[in-house]
């Protein structure tokens, strides 16, 4: 590769050898012509690829890598929301402060609650609908696009919307519930009824795009494994657990993935789901997450630096989640 | 099972998909591809249409009456007559004109950007050789791991400093940074530029960028729409960063606006829906007209992830 372009021709189209000239004996000139030519090739070619990636990585840099290495930072400093470039050394002083803080360790709590209970019947729920999807159906693309439609809604009209069907005296949750002759929960105030809630909203947006992911790791099974197990007279739940669950473990990894991070950051739907008690999630702070308790501290109490260390606890947490996830991921992979 | 190859068409290269037919062959007794739904199939799936469309259905129903009635039982299912009086209240109260405008900028452009970028990033990783390649598109992948929201403090400083609050550009240019576009495009890439084009190109002298112009946007096209849509998609309804730093009052994207709606002691609910029906509307317009493009992107880019 790298010898052909010494021999090629100049670039026609940047002014390269007319069509008229005799190409037999090049004058001096166009031999200098040809090598500073060539040269400027040679540049192109080899530089070209970092001038096309540098973009992203000067923008990563400058909002994303240097903001989480700063946050580390400005984690060991007090820094107030009022004036944000005065920082103050204190070590680790707002680690123990946040770690002594019962409401840190509630919002933890909180935050794997909801997180369970939003991402295991999402992802399971999602898993049944991919393989249903997966049949042949009338009006399939309807069905794939109606389950798309709340992930199309954002956060916040969704969560204002789940406010109002989860009301406690007129919501339409309650209304039906009273039916079956159950009495009226009260979403907003009761520690699990409102996790539930919060979780539902998470559930309700996801679903259907992680059915999606999943429809396409099961289409990209080969259908002879189906055929192979149809002759050995497997049956189509056994089918289902061991060629399409074994198929899709890297998909089912990449969504958990996906799902505990997104779950470690939930924050719009608490916010607004008693709007008046804003970051503190509910009156005893029944669903206040992590995200809105790092909100809570930065800039309700107005305390950045102590803010930060909640971040590092909570990208060190995920650095831990992650590393579980790769040995686990790594120990399946051994075991099949 | 047709519908599935139309579906993907849109953004699979063109050779791969005759191969992807004739892998697949009718065959009754298999838990996937081409058994028929049964009736069970049918009553599942409406089931979960009425539970993802219904809550939607409702927000307009809730939009056209008025507080009082959303404070009775049974709750409203049929439609009232306020819905034009809400929504024009809405608007007007919530900052709504300016916020549409707003979100649209800034969506515009973070996609145009991120879809720009990552494609000529994206073509860099997939078909050119450099130093260095494997590593920084492992740092690719793992910047995807972290979430963004991590990092806002010190961009909450950044903010300040340059004093950016209540700008549009204090949003739109760290929702720039996307790992997801450059994989994405990296990989329909990979498939969908065969080299010997690349080498055509090159033979004749066309320099990197030429190639880029006249090679590679056309040939990433329909995977660089669909990832447009997805990033709009996205940064229309983000809404933590610009809840910081922008104001319901001052400079609001829609999300901002529509979040701040529901504060206020005695809020009224119809017109807090109205304003949700309002930003949601937009997107739900575009997922009617290109729901099969954005639901062949998402799969395409999850069999690849």
């Amino acid at each position: 590769m790298a010898t052909r372009h010494d021999t090629a021709a100049p670039p026609a189209k940047e002014g390269g050898a007319a069509p008229g000239r005799p190409a037999a004996v090049p004058t001096e000139a166009e031999q200098r012509r040809r090598a500073r030519l060539s040269r400027r090739w040679q540049r192109d070619k080899r530089w070209s690829p970092y001038a096309f990636v540098s973009p992203f990585f000067l923008l990563f840099l400058a909002f994303g890598l240097f903001p989480l290495v700063y946050t580390g930072w400005a984690s060991l400093h007090q820094v107030e929301l009022t004036a944000p470039t005065d920082m103050e050394w204190v070590g680790m002083r707002n680690y123990t402060r946040i770690f002594d803080d019962d409401f840190f360790w509630n919002a933890a709590k909180n935050t794997l609650t909801i997180g369970i209970i939003s991402t295991v019947p999402q992802l399971l729920m999602a898993m049944g609908l991919a393989h249903i999807l997966n049949y042949k159906l009338r009006a399939s693309t309807f069905y794939r696009v109606a389950m798309l439609a709340p992930y199309a809604t954002s956060i916040a009209a969704a969560s204002l919307v789940f406010v109002l069907l989860f009301g406690r005296d007129y919501g339409m949750i309650n209304w039906a519930l009273h039916f079956v002759g159950i009495d009226a929960i009260d979403w907003q105030n009761d520690k699990w009824p409102s996790q539930f809630a919060v979780s539902s909203i998470v559930i309700w947006r996801w679903t259907g795009y992680n059915a999606l992911i999943y429809l396409a790791a099961m289409q990209a099974i080969p259908q002879d494994l189906y055929e192979s197990a149809a002759l050995d007279g497997a049956s189509r739940w056994k089918q289902f657990l061991h060629v399409t669950l074994p198929s899709l473990r890297p998909t089912i990894l990449f969504t958990v993935v996906v799902s505990t991070i997104g779950a470690s950051q939930v924050f719009g739907e608490p916010l607004l789901f008693d709007a008046n008690k804003g970051a503190s999630g509910g009156a005893e702070h029944q669903f206040q997450t992590l995200g809105l308790y790092l909100y809570e501290q930065g800039w309700v109490n107005q305390h950045l630096g102590r803010a930060s260390a909640i971040a590092w606890t909570m990208f060190l947490i995920l650095i831990v989640v992650g590393i579980v996830n790769y040995v686990i991921s790594r120990r399946l992979r051994a075991s099949s | 099972m047709t519908t599935t190859t139309t579906t993907a068409k849109s953004v699979e290269p063109e050779d791969a998909v005759p191969t992807a037919r004739k892998v697949r062959r009718p065959k009754s007794a298999r838990a996937g591809g081409q058994m028929h739904g049964g009736p069970i199939a049918y009553i599942v799936l409406g089931v979960f249409t009425i539970v993802s469309l219904f809550p939607l259905v409702w927000t307009a129903i809730a939009a056209s009456r008025d507080n009082q009635r959303l404070a009775q039982n049974p709750p409203p299912f049929v439609f009232g007559s306020n819905l034009f009086h809400n929504l024009d209240v809405a608007w007007n109260d919530a900052n709504l004109g300016k916020a549409f405008v707003n979100t649209t900028i800034v969506a515009g452009t973070s996609a145009a950007t991120i879809v720009f970028l990552s494609t000529i990033a994206g073509f860099a990783f997939a078909k050119l050789r450099f130093r260095g390649r494997g590593a920084l598109m492992l740092i690719v992948i793992g910047t995807m791991m972290v979430p963004p929201q991590l990092s806002i403090i010190p961009l909450y400083m950044m903010v300040a400093k340059l004093e950016w609050t209540d700008q549009l550009q204090a949003v739109i240019l760290p929702s720039l940074v996307s790992a997801f576009g450059v994989f994405f495009m990296r990989q329909y890439l990979i498939q969908a530029l065969p080299d010997e084009i690349i080498e055509a190109a090159r033979v004749d002298g066309a320099s990197s960028w030429r190639v880029v112009w006249h090679v590679v946007f056309p040939a990433a096209r329909p995977a660089m729409a669909v990832l447009g849509m997805l990033m709009f998609v996205q940064t229309w309804n983000d809404f933590l960063w610009p809840f910081l730093v922008l104001s319901q009052t001052g400079n609001p994207t829609v999300q901002v606006a529509v979040a701040g709606l529901g504060r206020g002691y005695t809020p009224d609910q119809s017109l807090i829906m109205a304003g949700a029906l309002l930003g949601t509307l937009p997107l739900l317009l575009v997922f009617a007209i290109f729901g099969k493009q954005i639901v062949g992107g998402i799969m395409q880019g999850a069999v690849k992830g």
